[in-house]
């Protein structure tokens, strides 16, 4: 097979083009570099290619999205749970459900957009309850990082440290949040008498115009991508700067196989395989970032094997893999008679939740250690595929039924129903992991991952408040829980590792090469020139999702990148 | 806690109250067979527009078709407010849907055989053939699954309430039932204001003690 080996090198190679990477190709590019942004996926323009504004009719399937559109058929991600030609594996007996996007921007497309910045105990849990470890560094050094954050990217919320006493959850700098919806201020009624905060949602949606981009118009189809770019995606807030610079070479349908090195040990290039034609090259570059997503970046290490690095490069620890972590997650939904009949108005708003609640519990008074934070929703939604489906054990409704009673039934059940979701820290354990599946290949002969993964009892507890909590806030409504009720056998309704696609932790940073992969600037103890910039650096997870944290990461990552390649000295 | 675990009514699966995730779990075709059912069933479509003759299914026999088609009008009649079933486009849609999705075929295609066996058991006749009386008697029995399971009549109640199911996403999500069922959203809105006083005051809540959070001065506030 013949292998075009490009002549040009590139100061910097970047390999995905997500939240991790897109943060990496803006800074890096800003700084004077070449960069190359390699990415698997395809080019796709969310102002051409998205869906706004399309209804479930335009379609003959009405929004059912199968297999290839898990998020439903107009959400604007190219990707899934299973794709073709990609598999990955599980041990006999484990369970890992592994989401995966390809294309442009990766999953920043389509994701929620919640943006919770992380507080200083999320960096040094081990210190306050002896689990896990500590991260080598502390929430001071990369508080101006999440500033950079909110006011490049643009954020709404609010601070109310002060006001609620919550000292873990930092303030930011937030454009206005939108009011709450009726249903929201019924929630937050509620929480108020079970005295749990209910407070202004932090989401990366423009309510006020930023760099040229337009103001939020409150469609609520932020998951199909927003084609007046106001809110984050990679491709609509990092790349169009990056490119404005004539530094920035995106090489779309490009699949990395491996990340090449010397004798020296340094990194110098990447081979990838064109997906659209299956021709092999081999770019050079002086220095290498890893942005492919946590699992796929460790897979790239594990698979960049070298007599210098037999486990993969990089890989002398052999940590890379270990400590997979995701969210925890957990439901539960109800009926609100109080909903019912209510005047038709247009609670789209921003595509998300305008309130939420932050941990609240002092875990001393609590079984279990680490916490959760509680995402709401409910309303009046475009009614879509699976519209009211099993109406006949709605509990507010007649348990079935035909005819115009029945037609009258849906209208006053529309809307009536919240959600109450579960996010929550995981502790990193030693039974998660993945690994290189010794038998399996892909499409293009790359041998795939193999996932190890267990909850404990610490996640187990965290969900059985969970279920107590959001079934209490649901009574003191007024409400009736619709959702079975999970025990220890069900893992009290905790999901699947890998269902929250918060992935992280499988290429760890700590100040000890024996037992991390990165140092404290995300740059691999063993390969000087080699980065990394998603989730894959983390040492632990929070209460609070992560993308706000891999973009701030990346961007503080890229910054001493750029500082010591001007120095030369990487 | 085991309370409020106790109060829960044990035999509820977990609705699609959000309505927003896709209820049907573990559906298994490759990205190919999709698209090339979608491919058929659009052809069909586009050929019966053309010709202005009536749509030819592709899944169901003409006599299973014209079945449905009275079935989804009995769940979902034409009213004051809007038209009916087929006037939305219903049994087009579930055809269209039964291609799309191979493994609901025998249990529609069974239901309505069920549903044929057991009009001619009680009064000779398949369902279609019945007088309007006798089609209300049978669904008088099999509508409701907990009388229909008293009854002996599970089987028939299971796959009504599929048709339930699919006649109200296949209504509900068509251009009349969106506009019937009051969903005002899917357009640009310069401001948020949050919710009107009438809904307020309906729930009980307002903004009172918001103001910090929410100043009046702000885009979008
Ligand atoms: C539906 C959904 C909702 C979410 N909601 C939230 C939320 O509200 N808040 C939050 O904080 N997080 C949320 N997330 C998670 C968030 O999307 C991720 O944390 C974030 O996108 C991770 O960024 P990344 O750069 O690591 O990976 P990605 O964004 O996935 O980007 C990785 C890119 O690398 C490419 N790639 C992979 N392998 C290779 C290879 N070998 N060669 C070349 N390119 C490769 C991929 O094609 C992809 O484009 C959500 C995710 C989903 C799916
Ligand atoms: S809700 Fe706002 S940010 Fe989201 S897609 Fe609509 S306009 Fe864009």
């Amino acid at each position: 097979m013949q292998v075009i080996e490009s002549s040009k090198e590139y100061d910097v190679i970047i390999v995905g083009s997500g939240a991790g990477g897109g943060m990496a190709a803006y800074v890096l590019t800003k700084a004077g570099a070449n960069v190359a942004l390699l990415e698997a996926g395809a080019l796709w323009d969310v102002a051409k290619d998205g869906a706004m504004f399309k209804w479930s009719y335009d379609s003959p399937r009405r929004g059912f999205g199968g297999k290839e559109k898990p998020f439903g058929e107009f959400d604007g991600c190219i990707g899934g749970w299973e794709m073709d030609g990609e598999p990955y594996t599980m041990a006999p007996g484990e369970r890992w459900d592994w989401f995966r996007a390809r294309m442009l921007g990766g999953r920043t497309n389509h994701w929620g957009r919640i943006s919770l910045r992380w507080g200083p105990d999320d960096f040094r849990r081990k210190g306050i309850d002896g689990l896990g470890d500590d991260w080598p560094i502390t929430y001071d050094d990369i508080k101006p990082y999440y500033d950079n954050c909110d006011r490049f990217i643009g954020i709404f919320g609010n601070n109310h440290a002060s006001e609620t006493g919550l000292h873990n959850e930092p303030d930011g700098i937030f454009q206005p949040p939108p009011k709450p919806r009726g249903y929201e201020l019924l929630i937050k009624d509620a929480c108020d008498k079970l005295k749990i905060p209910c407070v202004p949602a932090r989401m990366s949606i423009l309510t006020q115009p930023l760099n040229g981009r337009a103001a939020c118009h409150y469609c609520g189809q932020c998951g199909r991508g927003c084609g007046t770019h106001s809110n984050f995606s990679s491709p609509t807030v990092l790349l169009p700067p990056a490119e404005k610079t004539g530094k920035l070479t995106v090489v779309p349908h490009a699949m990395a196989r491996e990340v090449l090195s010397d004798d020296e040990g340094r990194a110098t290039g990447v081979s990838y395989v064109n997906t659209t034609n299956g021709q092999e090259t081999t770019l050079r570059g002086k220095i290498v970032v890893l942005a492919a997503s946590a699992c796929e970046s460790a897979r790239l290490l594990l698979n960049s094997t070298s007599p210098r690095f037999p486990k993969g490069l990089a890989n002398n620890s052999g940590v890379v893999g270990k400590y997979l972590i995701d969210s925890t997650g957990m439901s539960v939904s109800g009926f609100i008679p109080k909903l019912v009949d209510l005047p038709s108005v247009n609670e789209d708003g921003v595509g998300g939740m305008h309130l939420y609640t932050p941990w609240w519990v002092d875990n001393r008074k609590l079984d279990f250690p680490r916490g959760y934070h509680i995402e709401i929703g409910g309303g009046r939604r475009m009614p879509g595929y699976g519209f009211m489906g099993g109406i006949e054990e709605h509990p507010g409704g007649s348990g079935g039924g035909y005819g115009k009673a029945l037609k009258e039934e849906y209208r006053r059940l529309y809307g009536t129903g919240v959600g109450f979701a579960l996010r929550g820290e995981m502790i990193p354990n030693k039974d998660s992991y993945c690994e290189i599946d010794p038998e399996v290949v892909d499409q293009w002969g790359i041998p795939v991952l193999r996932f190890h993964f267990k909850w404990s009892d610490h996640e187990r507890k965290q969900a059985k408040h969970g279920q107590e909590t959001f079934r209490e806030i649901i009574q003191t409504m007024g409400g009736t829980v619709t959702t079975p009720w999970r025990d220890h056998d069900q893992d009290y309704g905790l999901e699947p590792g890998g269902r929250i696609i918060h992935e992280s932790g499988t290429i760890r940073m700590g100040n000890e090469p024996k037992a991390s992969v990165l140092n404290k600037y995300c740059q691999a103890h063993e390969v000087p020139n080699l980065f990394v910039c998603d989730g894959a650096p983390f040492v632990s997870q929070a209460d609070k999702n992560l993308t706000w944290t891999i973009l701030a990461f990346a961007w503080r990552t890229s910054e001493y990148i750029a500082e010591q390649w001007k120095k030369r000295s990487i | 806690m085991s309370e409020t675990a106790m109060s829960e009514i044990s035999r509820r699966k977990a609705l699609q109250v959000l309505g927003t995730v896709p209820a049907a779990a573990g559906i298994s075709w490759t990205g190919a067979e999709a698209a090339q059912a979608h491919q058929h069933a659009e052809q069909a479509r586009q050929a019966a527009a053309d010709e202005k003759t009536a749509y030819e299914p592709k899944f169901f026999t003409k006599a299973e078709y014209a079945t449905l088609g009275i079935l989804v009008d009995l769940i979902l009649p034409a009213d004051e407010r809007s038209g009916s079933a087929t006037d939305a486009g219903v049994p087009e849609f579930i055809d269209f849907m039964l291609v799309d999705q191979p493994t609901r075929q025998t249990a529609l295609r069974g239901g309505l055989r069920w549903l044929d066996r057991e009009c001619d058991t009680r009064f000779g006749k398949a369902f279609a053939a019945c007088a309007a009386a006798e089609q209300t008697a049978i669904l008088d029995d099999i509508a409701w699954p907990e009388k229909a399971e008293a009854k002996g009549l599970s089987h028939g109640a299971r796959f009504f309430s599929l048709v339930r199911d699919l006649t109200a996403t296949g209504f509900w999500s068509s251009k009349v039932g969106v506009e019937d069922i009051g969903y005002l959203g899917n357009v640009p809105a310069p401001k948020w204001t949050g919710a009107p006083d009438e809904v307020l005051q309906k729930l009980g809540v307002s903004y009172d003690g918001l103001e910090k959070w929410y100043r009046p001065t702000d885009a979008g506030a």
